[in-house]
């Protein structure tokens, strides 16, 4: 699904990423946790295609093709999904239209036909269900005037609505209670698949108490320095990033 | 003529789609103004003599008065003896008595416009007064209307068959002598669209004018009269198209608006004058003075314009508010690409206990454009429990635009409340990121966020509308992204 | 609105006049004046003189002066003071001063550098601090690349004026990474005469790179009578350097007082403007910041109270010419009685100064059916990544919370007087001088509605 070699992104002529290499495969849920400033939020935003990252090397291949060649529409069309870590607020745009002129835009793309009004609404009724998201969010703005707990639901719910091949969370889990961190990894788990990549990318091992991934990566200044099973992150919890830094120093 | 302007079509595709020229014979007069002149368009309509005074006397004013210099746009002086103050297509006789007299080529433009003037086409529910240069082709609907009452007819054919009406109510919101192309105005109008719905009647279908500059070299002068009675309502709108021309041709209207005990109108402006190439060649100056009188307790006038064309926009929809509870509205959208320039607001005037006034007006400026806000909320002493809100947003693309905001509140009334906000931003390079990132070209991420932005303006159009002005709004700024 | 352009006829024969007045009270003060014979302050002084020659005062015509008509100014032919007033010491001062503040103080009575009352103790090195006059006699060189360099002597014909007769005030220059400990405290009185004078003080104060410095004017009258300052402040704040600079107004009701205060900010410099307009008769105060280099900061802070028939006029207006600039304006007005407000504020964004982050704020309360008040938020934008906004509002009390207050028992009038307290408190609070912020609140208490209650409540 996505096979990331060496790779290396620049901001402003300041190397944050130093070489990654990370291999996912169809249906698995990889958690990338780190330090704040290890890199992790630039590792999702390149993934995506967002502007003012410049890669210096190294490729990202996705589905066997050059991800990094295409531009962010495109990507989003062929099934890359990024949740926000800051949802953007778009003022006077209704989050039903704004969805679906997403969804048919992928359907295009896709060589289907356009979902018509009805059917389109059957989808994200259904979809709003399953991820327990409250109706009388659909009707208001994108994200406008939601709470912080509201706007990480609505990206999981577009998330359910836009069916990804791959999925990236970038920091889904921050700035939620207890509570509102369940529903939004329910949401997660109902959208496992066999065909579905999940990319935690988390700086709390908290979220995956909920959400279990399969494997479990530290990635600190620039690189990835350990990688593991779910027994690594709880090992985390309870030692600290440090832990990992300093063997990583000593070795 | 016809070849080059196709070429010219070609070229910049769909950038103005209205810009062709209709080939007909017209009679158009001589360059310049003088007092001839008047006395000539006063002839051809073939006025009555108070006509011809009241417009002798407007001229005499404007003779003594300056072109007003104060409003945020720049232009090279106009030269006011190098326009024709008329110009009509040549008919048989005085014009046309029915559409079937109406010349095919006429019909044919409006066709192209989107306008059938056969009733049998026509939008169900909008009747429509056709104004081509300085007079006024076509009227639909004007039997059914009849039915109800309602008057709705060329201004020329009003100042025949309604003369109380038209000498009890003309320039009694806007005088003659009100402002520098309020006055020129008054003395050279050549027609325009009249409306009388009498008390009690609730208008069945929407008014509409539409109004189309051909002729170069000429100014249209066109001058509007709508009156509202007592319990009565109506919506009224305006569509206005010109042809492309590198030269800047002048369109100095008058609207008059009277409502009276719990009337109300609702005017609606699509403004879609050609707006000059992207070097800022040609285009309309579109100086209009558009004044509603809420004259009558419980009275409401509603004003929304949707401004994308033209190369200079100067033009104030105002309320006066003398009526008790009487309300008054300004929903505007303008937009600015290119080399346009755009000085619009409104001017809310609380006289009337009680009144209130609603102001909301987003401005979006591309390329080179320059957009401007100017307005006026005025309390005055006897204006008890007044009330205003206003909110003015900006939305820039790119570097080499301006916004501006001139607004001016005076209040000599302590219970009034005012309340005044103003923002200005870019479109947010997350914003369009967001939208790419779930799919959504760029070209419509702008185009969304673009219709999002001024959506509490466009809600506020009839909804055949409102579909044409959100697709005037993406033409209009094409190009202005990339 | 100026859209009924009508033409008003002038009264040039008027006009004429009183430009000639004091063109003529130039003619005879003009050679005693500090300086003379240097240059470049012989040549700003002629500027002045023959801009005003050509612009006399103000009219309501001129956009800047549309609510504020300046007729009571120009119909008296105001005198300059001649000699100093003397024959009062220090008790007699004491009430305008703020006792409790450590501070470099200077004195001035109309207009004029008073040693005997002034106190201007020990400066930190790097610092000087002394009279205008002496200034431009003794060290011309420092004043001459600022002093007139940002406030336009052909800005009005009251700039105009005072750079005409230019010849004392405060003159403070910090040098680089100079820090002043305690603040300095210009204090302006005016003592009215018989016949009406005008002081036209000259401020200059330039903080050099790295420099820090507090500067309070305040401005009182001893005893009652018709006079008229006109003073021009100039700010210079140099590269990283932080100014903070109070204008307390507290002269009497029939004084007239005109101030422009025109700052210039380098990168990186932080300037915070603190305003408060109690007293005068007219009052009209023009801030203007000029944020000439990227990254700097500029925080205007106002407050304007009048009553009976008070006339109070605040221009503000902010120039963002470089990238990163941020300006944040808070004004609060509160008129009672017949008086009249105006506020204008204008934020400019030149092109090509993008992140400029800039927010304006004017709220305004009306407490009387005769106050009136006119308020315009400007805003004028060439570049586009930018964050502007302004909001203004005009209103009374909120009945909901003069409600709230009556339930809880207390008295209608002193429920209006403490919303009225409260609703300027934020202004003060502003303020990081407490000694300030507690002579303020004191001069805001005896002027709320029924005072007498409210000061035991807060």
């Amino acid at each position: 699904m996505l096979e990331i070699s060496d790779l290396r992104v620049s901001v402003g002529g300041k190397d944050i990423l130093k070489g990654i290499n990370l291999t996912v495969n169809a249906g698995e849920v990889h958690a990338i946790m780190g330090p704040n400033g290890s890199g992790k939020s630039t590792l999702s935003h390149v993934i995506a295609g967002r502007e003012g990252y410049e890669v210096t090397g190294g490729s990202v291949l996705y589905g066997g093709k050059d991800l990094m060649e295409m531009e962010p529409e495109e990507r989003a069309r062929e099934g890359v999904f990024l949740a926000f870590q800051y949802p953007v607020e778009i003022p006077g745009v209704n989050n039903v239209y704004f969805l679906k002129a997403a969804v048919n835009a992928v359907r295009k793309h896709q060589g289907l036909d356009e979902l018509d009004a009805i059917d389109f609404m059957k989808l994200v009724k259904e979809k709003a269900k399953a991820v327990k998201m409250d109706e009388s969010l659909l009707k208001r703005a994108v994200n406008e005037g939601f709470s912080g707990g509201e706007k990480k639901r609505n990206e999981i719910f577009q998330m359910a609505v836009l069916e990804p091949k791959l999925a990236v969370l970038d920091e889904t889990d921050s700035g939620l209670d207890i509570d509102a961190l369940r529903i939004v990894a329910e949401g997660v788990n109902s959208l496992r698949n066999e065909h579905r990549s999940i990319m935690l990318v988390t700086h709390y091992q908290r979220l995956l108490n909920y959400i279990e991934p399969d494997y479990v990566h530290v990635l600190a200044d620039g690189r990835i320095v350990k990688s593991g099973d779910r027994r690594l992150a709880e090992e985390l919890e309870e030692r600290g990033y440090g832990w990992v830094l300093k063997r990583e120093v000593a070795a | 003529m016809a070849a080059s302007t196709d070429h010219v079509e070609d070229l910049v595709g769909k950038e103005y789609e209205h810009g062709f020229v209709t080939d007909i014979e017209a009679e158009t007069a001589p360059p310049g103004l003088s007092e001839d002149v008047v006395r000539f368009i006063s002839a051809k309509k073939d006025e009555p003599q108070w006509m011809l005074d009241w417009r002798l006397k407007a001229y005499e004013h404007w003779l003594t008065m300056q072109e007003p210099r104060w409003a945020h746009v720049h232009h090279q002086a106009i030269d006011y003896q190098a326009i024709s103050y008329y110009s009509a297509p040549k008919t048989k006789d005085d014009g046309p008595k029915s559409l079937d007299e109406v010349d095919p080529k006429l019909l044919e433009t409006y066709a192209k416009l989107g306008i059938p003037l056969e009733e049998q086409k026509a939008l169900a529910g909008v009747a429509v007064d056709a104004v081509f240069d300085s007079v006024s082709v076509a009227t639909t609907f004007k039997d059914k209307l009849a039915q109800h009452g309602i008057v709705f007819c060329s201004m020329s054919e009003a100042i025949k068959n309604h003369p109380d009406l038209v000498q009890r109510y003309l320039g009694s919101v806007v005088p003659q002598g009100d402002n520098f192309f309020a006055a020129l105005n008054s003395a050279v109008f050549s027609d325009g669209s009249f409306v009388y719905v009498p008390a009690g009647v609730r208008c069945p279908m929407e008014l509409s004018t539409y109004f189309r500059i051909n002729a170069s070299k000429t100014g249209q002068f066109e001058r509007t009269l709508i009156i509202v009675d007592e319990g009565a309502y109506v919506s009224y709108l305006e569509g206005c198209t010109a042809p492309m021309r590198d030269e800047n041709q002048l369109h100095a209207a008058v609207v008059e608006l009277v409502a009276l005990k719990d009337a109300e109108i609702k005017y609606s402006t699509v403004q879609n004058w050609y707006p000059g190439d992207e070097e800022g060649r040609g285009g309309i100056y579109n100086f209009v003075t558009k004044r509603g009188d809420c004259r009558g307790d419980n009275s409401k006038i509603s004003w929304t314009q949707v401004e994308t064309g033209s190369a200079i926009t100067w033009k104030y929809p105002s309320c006066i508010l003398r009526g008790d509870n009487s309300v008054g509205q300004f929903y505007s959208v303008a937009l600015t690409n290119n080399r346009q320039q755009a000085d619009t607001g409104t001017k809310m005037i609380h006289i009337g206990k009680n009144t209130s006034s609603t102001i909301v007006s987003k401005g979006i400026s591309a390329g080179h454009g320059q957009n401007a806000y100017r307005g006026l909320v005025k309390f005055a002493k006897g204006a008890e429990n007044a009330r205003n809100y206003s909110q003015c947003d900006s939305l820039l693309m790119g570097d080499k635009c301006g916004a501006h905001t001139f607004p001016y509140i005076e209040v000599s009334n302590p219970t009034a409340k005012v309340e005044h906000e103003a923002s200005t931003s870019k479109i947010g390079e997350d914003q369009l990121f967001y939208c790419m990132q779930r799919g959504i070209s760029e070209e419509d991420a702008v185009s969304m966020i673009v219709n999002g932005f001024c959506k509490e303006v466009m809600k506020e159009l009839p909804m055949e509308f409102a579909v044409e002005a959100q697709k005037l709004l993406g033409i209009s700024l094409e190009g202005a992204v990339g | 609105m100026s859209g009924q352009s009508t033409s008003v006829a002038q009264t040039p024969a008027m006009s004429a006049s009183v430009v000639d007045h004091y063109l003529s009270e130039h003619a005879a003060v003009g050679p005693t004046l500090p300086a003379l014979g240097v240059a470049w302050i012989d040549g700003l002084r002629r500027e002045g003189r023959d801009a005003f020659a050509k612009l006399g005062f103000p009219t309501p015509r001129d956009e800047a002066w549309k609510y504020t008509r300046v007729a009571p100014i120009e119909k008296r032919a105001f005198r300059l003071q001649g000699e100093l007033c003397i024959g009062f010491d220090e008790d007699d001062i004491a009430p305008f001063l703020l006792p409790t503040l450590a501070c470099h103080r200077l004195v001035f009575v109309n207009g004029r550098y008073a040693p005997p009352l002034s106190k201007p103790g020990k400066l930190s090195p790097g610092a000087r601090l002394m009279s205008m006059d002496r200034a431009l006699r003794e060290h011309a060189d420092l004043l001459e690349s600022h002093l007139g360099r940002h406030a336009d002597p052909s800005a009005n014909g009251f700039t105009a004026l005072n750079a005409a007769f230019m010849a004392d005030g405060a003159c403070l220059i910090l040098g680089a990474r100079t820090r002043l400990e305690k603040p300095v405290h210009l204090v302006f009185l005016s003592i009215p005469q018989e016949e009406p004078v005008v002081a036209h003080p000259r401020n200059l104060v330039v903080a050099g790179e790295g420099s820090q410095a507090q500067v309070i004017e305040s401005y009182a009258s001893l005893g009652t009578g018709t006079y008229w300052t006109n003073v021009v402040t100039e700010l210079v704040v140099g590269e990283n350097a932080t100014l903070d600079h109070y204008r307390i107004q507290e002269e009497h009701t029939r004084a007239f007082h005109v101030a422009t205060l025109q700052a210039h900010q380098a990168r990186d410099s932080r300037l915070r403007s603190h305003s408060v307009s109690f007293g005068a008769q007219l009052a009209r105060n023009d801030i203007n910041a000029q944020l000439d280099a990227e990254g700097s900061e500029c925080v205007l802070n106002g407050l304007f109270m009048a009553d009976g028939r008070q006339h109070v006029d605040f221009h503000t207006t902010v120039e963002h010419a470089r990238p990163h600039g941020s300006s944040q304006e808070y004004f609060k007005g509160i008129l009672d009685g017949r008086s009249r407000g105006v506020f204008n504020g204008r934020v400019h964004v030149h092109p090509g100064a993008q992140k400029t982050d800039a927010m304006q704020s004017n709220r305004n309360l009306l407490l009387s059916k005769d106050a009136e008040v006119d308020t315009k938020p400007e805003l004028e934008i060439y570049a586009d990544d930018v964050k502007c906004s302004h909001g203004a509002t005009v209103g009374q009390l909120d009945p909901d919370m003069l409600f709230y207050l009556r339930a809880r028992g207390i008295d209608g009038a002193t429920a209006r007087g403490l919303l009225t307290y409260g609703f300027a408190q934020d202004v003060i609070d502003r303020m990081p001088i407490p000694q300030v912020r507690e002579r303020l609140s004191h001069t805001l208490l005896t002027r709320v509605p029924d005072a007498e209650h409210v000061k035991g409540m807060v």
